[in-house]
């Protein structure tokens, strides 16, 4: 046997459950639902904007397309979806950081979007999206008559 | 069964590893494994989302096996971010296996940004159920 357990390992996992399970009593069930994929909120998204739309990336890996569902409301998108798991059932684990399950995240974004013209595309575990903004929200140019 | 068990992680997660330099500079993230363990073989699961499959490098030498996975993003700084939780950079991680594997069959396939890489195990140590012959 000469597998190590450094950080990671069963230790802190437990201690997080822990925590977990603390917070849960103490604020509600709120927090179950994020710890299905991973510990952190997810999926982790960036955002940017670039002239009149915005940009959007979420790194989704092992995710598939037919079980990615994305909502866009005014200015919220809903990310929804899962993660199943890919290998053989019945095999021992020696090392378990990957999550599996179900995630849905919702991000306010600072202006509308126009949910028509939506694009979104999976490649490689990244998803990409892009988000023109709704006409209201666009910046305009006011000429300044003069006289 | 998990007495097997012959993989071992080199260095703290999400630094630069130990040991050689690479010539390319910049940050290099772990990524996140399963490692599972068959009769036939070890699996090493790796989450490496923006790494195309035909660019996803997998090296074994001196019993170490290396995962590396440029990952070809747009330069960050240009960007007006409104929200960011992650930072792009290539995966790089080392594990050190044991002779018990026939590194001359190992074999992976990535998809949908998931690497799965087969360690077969040398056929000398796969438990065998010997028949008794009824006689």
């Amino acid at each position: 046997m000469n597998l190590r357990r450094t950080n990671g390992g069963l230790a802190f996992g437990q201690l997080r459950d822990e925590m977990d399970k603390l917070f849960e009593d103490f604020f509600g069930p709120a927090s179950a639902l994020q710890r299905t994929v991973g510990q952190r909120t997810f999926p982790a998204l960036n955002v940017w904007e670039d002239g009149d739309r915005l940009l959007a990336e979420a790194e989704l890996p092992g995710v598939r397309r037919e079980d990615l569902e994305i909502a866009v409301v005014g200015n919220e998108v809903t990310l929804k979806g899962k993660r199943s798991v890919e290998h053989a059932t019945g095999l021992t684990f020696h090392r378990r950081e990957r999550g599996t399950g179900e995630f849905a995240r919702t991000v306010k974004l600072p202006v509308a979007v126009d949910p028509d013209k939506v694009e979104a595309s999976l490649q490689d575990g990244v998803l990409h999206l892009v988000l023109p903004k709704a006409e209201a929200a666009k910046p305009r140019k006011i000429n300044v008559k003069t006289s | 069964m998990s007495n097997d068990t012959n993989l071992e992680t080199r260095g703290p997660a999400t630094s630069e590893p130990t040991g050689p330099e690479r010539t390319r500079g910049g940050f290099c993230v772990q990524p996140p494994v399963d490692i599972l363990e068959s009769a036939d073989e070890l699996l090493l699961v790796a989450d490496l989302p923006g790494v195309a499959a035909n660019e996803v490098n997998i090296n074994f030498e001196d019993g170490e096996l290396t995962i590396h996975g440029p990952v070809r993003g747009t330069a960050d700084q240009t960007k007006r971010f409104l929200l960011r939780e992650y930072g792009v950079a290539d995966y790089l991680r080392s594990f050190r296996v044991s002779e018990q594997i026939d590194a001359s069959r190992i074999h992976a396939e990535h998809r949908d940004g998931v690497l799965m890489v087969h360690l077969p195990k040398v056929e000398a140590l796969k438990p065998r159920r010997i028949q008794v012959a009824v006689g």
